[in-house]
């Protein structure tokens, strides 16, 4: 089998504490909280800490506060099983419960945490594989090498945001909370991603995710709805969220944000546009999904065919749209376990 | 007269089950011995290349490595499974095939080391170019992957002609000709591979390994390392799951044995499950052409079939899978005459070999979506055309082979009312004009698709020419009234362990739990060929009923004497031996084998099994006779997505030929795991390779159905009591799997109208259909040509179709005394 490597683990009771440890151990140190994405790919050599920082017995970390009339504020570590069957959370933001509870498989959901997902690393089947099969293929950029493979006449990674909670909580409007050596800072969660497969968090090296801030629910509806070969356990390879704040049957903002066809949550704001001051009608609501497309720019590097997922971005922001207008009374697209 | 059981139809527990879902059952990584060291394969990251050198210095000088072996530490032999294609090395000397083989092996105080070690071994390579496909290898006949076999880069070329299918086809109302492709897949047992080995100072060696045949391992072995067959012992360790996988012998084994032989210490490899995609030997990718004449009835007038199989980089089990894809064509419908031409190509990648249907499932694939064409074109019902066709019982097929007992008429009646096919089909297909739904909502459209199969109950004839039984029991009766059998066979979570000791028990009027089965060892159990073509419940079942009623007579004998009645008179049931009639003098078991040993000595009886001798007499007669058939027949109902090219299966109802369920539950298992596997193969898995790498080599991307992918799955037994089957069973462990793909197929074209040529039938393709026809073009979806390519001349047999199949054939070794 492969073996795990071996590491110092060091399990800090606070934020601060963790924080320092951080700061101490500099960039051979990684952060772990359900560590269902990270031992993996440190089994298969993409990660190498000499230290991992665990935040699971940090409590100020986990848990679920507030309301939906003033907001919810969700700890980073607490379990996407914990965000997904929350009542306010899957009441009054829907998508973001859809989303934490598509997320690989329920053991994994029960280990796995939101921070862990808003921060997954980014994926690419050139890169989510064994030293050996790497480096037979040759190295890519992303790790021990200096192209990228998908797109080998660029000078970035193209490895694929791979997050479900990512684009939902972007759509949501939330924010990010950091701790750093230099304090605490909010930032949109829109802020914390960077088109870039290597670099694709703007959160700095040194900083923990330890909060995300849901707005008041207000008015707001959404939506998520995910596209994957099986519905037991994949990553996305296209993920739409879509947040609509209606008076009456006329939206007033919507947001829609696509996730799993770059290497960041991409937001398409003409497909917003089409349907503020609208009614969700059959005619507003394909005129919008026309326009969702245009940010979508997937590669040959997930599961499906780029130009398949390409092509289902119109047809999954419809469905999305559809079910917030109440059009469609059908079977749910996805099953959740 | 019926026949009456009391072990025999109980849905009984497995033997093993308790060890399975407690986890005390200890596969081949699960077992320690005292100083054992671990192993490691280094592998060739290219997929074609020379060796031009290779440096072990630095690996064997990393503290705590034990030894470095390469091919020169191992006899200059090449070995494979099959006679004719001895192609393989355990570690390569001079060439790599693909990426994966293996070319250095380390031994070391722990698997890290052992994986440090191989990175550390330098390994010169001059690369030479990759043939990739079927079409690049007959393309480049001056890259020669091997210098052996039919043609440049052919491993086999085979051409086989019964009756004149030319007159055939002009007899014919309709001929259609069709081209279909079939993508490679694995096998993905849920246990790697994995493998001890000891080697002992007195020049002994014992293996212990997840194998479906450690007889063909232990001869292979003393080929390999050169040493006494009597000297090297193979155990079948617990094996998690086999389909095929496990039935060549392997590096990882060798390299076990020889590294043992070295430092004297027990040596494990165990397989990452990246290396198991290396190690592969499933479904052959296979470019079929079928040409069929059909009356406007629905007869086959004759049927013209050539198949090109993608081989990968060494031959396995190659030339039987390639004769495979023609063979068992013939037994399920009437085919009065019939060509077949096939060639196997080498490629470099992961050799292909025998898994679950061998060859059979992507020629089944080809004709039963052929068949549902040309029902389409004749105006006939699928289900009414197939049914009107069927093979009749105890005839031969144009290619010679003898059919027995055929259910299949009933499986088609019971799945087509179970699934109210005449219901549906005609609504379905009348929905397919309905206007489409807006984008905003799911738009999917229904349908229900039929086909069927059948498959072997055992192979005719063994993988090396021989006289002797294919299997074989020793059945030792104990003085505590428990009974062991010694078998050879492998357990690979079939059953086949269970069987035995239900079939034991049910001669003996034991209960299974008084039987205990012995694991397979060639040092104790005598020889079964391995689990593979469906053989063992067949074979072992023969040869152990055989030696429980040759224990019983002595028993019975010795009862008599006791009892002073007659023997003929004394039954066995309920752990006693009496007379019916005078039940309450009857003795204990344990009792009547006390008094059987003090009459006989020691209770021990053999049983063996051949099959009967039916081949055909012509080259190539040999693969596919078979003592008798199973068949099924399958429908399946499921929804596409129009947008999406999605496809959600509703349910699955299939009706199996098992001749007699010893036991139902496992034989609903089989056939429920079956369709499980047909779905994945269907609609999913692809063995497919990228700049010369396996694309996805993991569980979590080489996609595979998980239970919620899976369907309700509606088993529907159909009990036939075939004559040459041990109490009249037939085989369940891979006939069930062949008509899902096709059956999923038809049903995609009855829901949305497109033909999709081509496995997996994936959502892009179906997309790709749905665009072509709202186009107005031909809305399918497939390979459109096959390769220049000229086959031999075919061998010329008159066809025996229809010819009376003599009395049940006379079985080698079926009255000889022990």
């Amino acid at each position: 089998m492969i073996r795990l490597p071996a590491f110092d683990y060091v399990a800090p009771r606070t934020v601060d504490d963790a924080v320092r440890n951080l700061a101490d151990r500099g960039p051979d140190a990684m952060l772990v909280a359900g560590g269902t994405d990270l031992f993996p790919n440190m089994k298969r050599g993409q990660f190498e800490p000499k230290t991992l920082i665990g935040l699971r017995g940090i409590r100020e970390l986990a848990g679920v506060s507030g309301d939906a009339r003033a907001g919810l504020t969700i700890g980073a570590a607490t379990t996407l099983s914990a965000v997904a069957s929350h009542p306010d959370v899957a009441r009054r933001y829907a998508a973001l419960a859809t989303a934490a509870g598509l997320v690989s498989s329920p053991q994994l959901r029960n280990a796995g945490t939101l921070g862990g997902n808003v921060c997954v690393d980014t994926r690419c089947n050139y890169y989510n594989q064994s030293y050996e099969w790497r480096k037979a293929v040759g190295f890519c950029m992303k790790k021990d090498g200096d192209i990228c493979l998908v797109a080998p006449g660029s000078d970035r990674c193209w490895a694929v945001s791979s997050s479900d909670t990512a684009p939902v909580l972007w759509a949501l409007g939330a924010t990010a909370r950091l701790a750093g050596p230099a304090g605490e800072r909010t930032i949109p969660v829109s802020a914390l991603y960077q088109d870039d497969g290597i670099v694709y968090l703007a959160k700095r090296p040194d900083e923990i995710l330890t909060e995300l801030a849901l707005p008041p629910a207000d008015g707001w509806d959404s939506v998520y709805l995910k596209l994957r070969r099986r519905g037991s356990f994949d990553f996305p390879v296209l993920g739409v969220a879509v947040a609509v704040r209606r008076e009456g049957e006329i939206v007033r903002e919507a947001r829609v944000v696509l996730g799993a066809v770059a290497s960041t949550p991409r937001e398409a704001p003409a497909a917003a546009t089409a349907l503020v001051g609208q009614r969700l009608t059959s005619e507003t609501i394909t005129r919008a999904a026309e326009a969702a497309a245009g940010p979508a720019k997937p590669l040959d590097n997930t599961d499906f065919t780029h130009p398949y997922r390409k092509r289902l971005v119109r047809v999954y922001v419809a469905r999305a749209l559809g079910r917030l207008a109440g059009l469609h009374a059908g079977p749910a697209m996805e099953v959740i376990a | 007269m019926t026949k009456r059981f009391t072990v025999v139809g109980q849905p009984l527990p497995k033997i093993d089950a308790w060890g399975k879902v407690t986890g005390d059952t200890r596969y081949a990584d699960d077992l320690v011995l005292p100083r054992l060291a671990f192993g490691k394969l280094l592998r060739s990251p290219h997929a074609h290349a020379r060796i031009t050198r290779i440096d072990t210095t630095r690996a064997r000088a990393l503290p705590g490595v034990y030894a470095v072996i390469t091919g020169a530490d191992l006899p200059r032999v090449k070995f494979g499974i099959l006679p004719v294609s001895q192609d393989e090395e355990a570690l390569c000397t001079e060439k790599v095939r693909m990426v994966g083989d293996a070319v250095a092996a380390v031994a070391a105080v722990n698997e890290e080391t052992a994986d440090r070690a191989c990175r550390l071994i330098e390994v010169d390579y001059a690369p030479l170019p990759a043939l990739m496909s079927i079409q690049e290898s007959l393309a480049h006949p001056e890259v020669r992957i091997h210098e052996y076999g039919d043609g440049p880069n052919v491993h086999k070329n085979v051409a086989l002609q019964f009756g004149d299918v030319e007159a055939a086809f002009a007899a014919a109302d309709l001929v259609r000709e069709d081209v279909f492709f079939y993508e490679g897949n694995t096998h993905l047992p849920m246990e790697q591979h994995a493998a001890v080995a000891h080697a002992t100072p007195d020049g002994k060696l014992t293996l212990w390994s997840s194998t479906q045949t450690p007889h063909y391992v232990h001869r292979l072995l003393a080929k390999i390392l050169e040493m006494p067959a009597a000297h090297i012992r193979v155990i079948a360790a617990a094996v998690g799951g086999g389909f095929g996988g496990k039935l060549d012998p392997f590096s990882h084994e060798i390299a076990a044995c020889r590294l043992s032989q070295l430092i004297g210490r027990p040596v494990k490899i165990a397989c990452t499950r990246e290396e198991v995609f290396y190690i592969h030997r499933g479904r052959h990718p296979v470019l079929m052409w079928i040409k069929t004449g059909f009356t406007k009835a629905g007869d086959i007038t004759g049927c013209h079939l050539k198949t090109w199989l993608d081989g990968g980089a060494y031959g396995s089990y190659g030339v039987a899978s390639t004769f495979y894809t023609g063979v068992i064509n013939p037994v399920t419908y009437k085919m009065p005459v019939y060509k077949f031409e096939g060639a196997r190509v080498f490629t470099n990648k992961p050799p292909c070999g025998p898994k679950r249907g061998h060859g059979t499932p992507q020629p089944r694939f080809a004709l039963e979506v052929q068949l549902d064409k040309a029902a389409e074109q004749l105006g006939l019902d699928p289900a009414d055309m197939r049914r009107r066709i069927l093979v009749e019982p105890f005839t031969k097929t144009a290619n010679h082979l003898t059919v027995t007992t055929i259910g299949l008429g009933e499986c088609i009646d019971r799945v087509v009312e179970a699934s109210r096919w005449r219901d549906k089909a005609p609504r379905y297909a009348a929905a397919q004009a309905e206007p489409s739904k807006p984008l905003w909502q799911p738009r999917r459209r229904r349908g229900v698709g039929i086909a069927c199969s059948s498959y072997m109950t055992g192979a005719g004839t063994a993988i090396y020419w021989n006289n002797m039984p294919h299997s074989g029991v020793v059945l030792r009766a104990d003085r505590s009234g428990g009974v062991t059998v010694l078998c050879g066979a492998t357990d690979i979570g079939q059953g086949s362990d269970s069987i035995l000791a239900y079939l034991v028990a049910e001669v003996l009027g034991l209960d299974p739990k008084d039987v205990h089965v012995h694991p397979a060892d060639t040092s104790l159990t005598p020889v079964d060929l391995g689990s593979y073509s469906s053989r063992v419940t067949l074979m072992c079942g023969h040869a152990a009923i055989q030696a429980a009623e040759r224990l019983r007579a002595v028993v019975f004998k010795a009862v008599a004497a006791k009892l002073e009645v007659d023997a003929a008179t004394l039954e066995a049931r309920e752990r006693k031996v009496g007379v019916a009639h005078d039940w309450d003098k009857a003795v204990d078991f344990a009792r009547a084998v006390e008094l059987g040993e003090a009459m006989h000595g020691v209770l021990a009886f053999a049983g063996s099994y051949a099959p009967p001798k039916r081949a055909g007499k012509y080259k190539g007669g040999g693969v596919g006779p078979s003592p008798c058939y199973s068949y099924s027949a399958c429908v399946v109902e499921l929804s596409v997505d129009e947008d999406t090219g999605e496809v959600e299966l509703h349910d699955v109802w299939i009706a199996h030929d098992i001749g007699r369920a010893l036991n139902p539950l496992l034989v609903e298992g089989q056939v429920e795991g079956s369709v499980y596997m047909g779905i994945g193969e269907a609609l999913m898995e692809a063995q497919v390779f990228r700049k010369n790498v396996h694309k996805a080599p993991s569980m979590l991307e080489y996609k595979t159905p998980t239970t919620l992918e899976t369907p309700e799955i509606h088993t529907i037994l159909v009990e036939t009591d075939d004559p040459e089957g041990p109490f009249g069973a037939k085989e369940a462990g891979q006939g069930p799997l062949l008509p899902v793909m096709p059956a999923i197929a038809n049903a995609i074209y009855q829901a949305v109208g497109v033909r999709v040529d081509e496995i997996p039938i994936t959502p892009e393709k179906v997309l790709k259909g749905l665009e072509l026809k709202r186009q107005g073009k031909p809305a399918r979806v497939g390979p459109d040509r096959v390769p220049l390519f000229t086959f031999k001349e075919p061998i010329v047999v008159e066809s025996a179709f229809g010819a009376p199949a003599e009395a049940i054939a006379v079985r080698p070794f079926a009255d000889s005394q022990t």
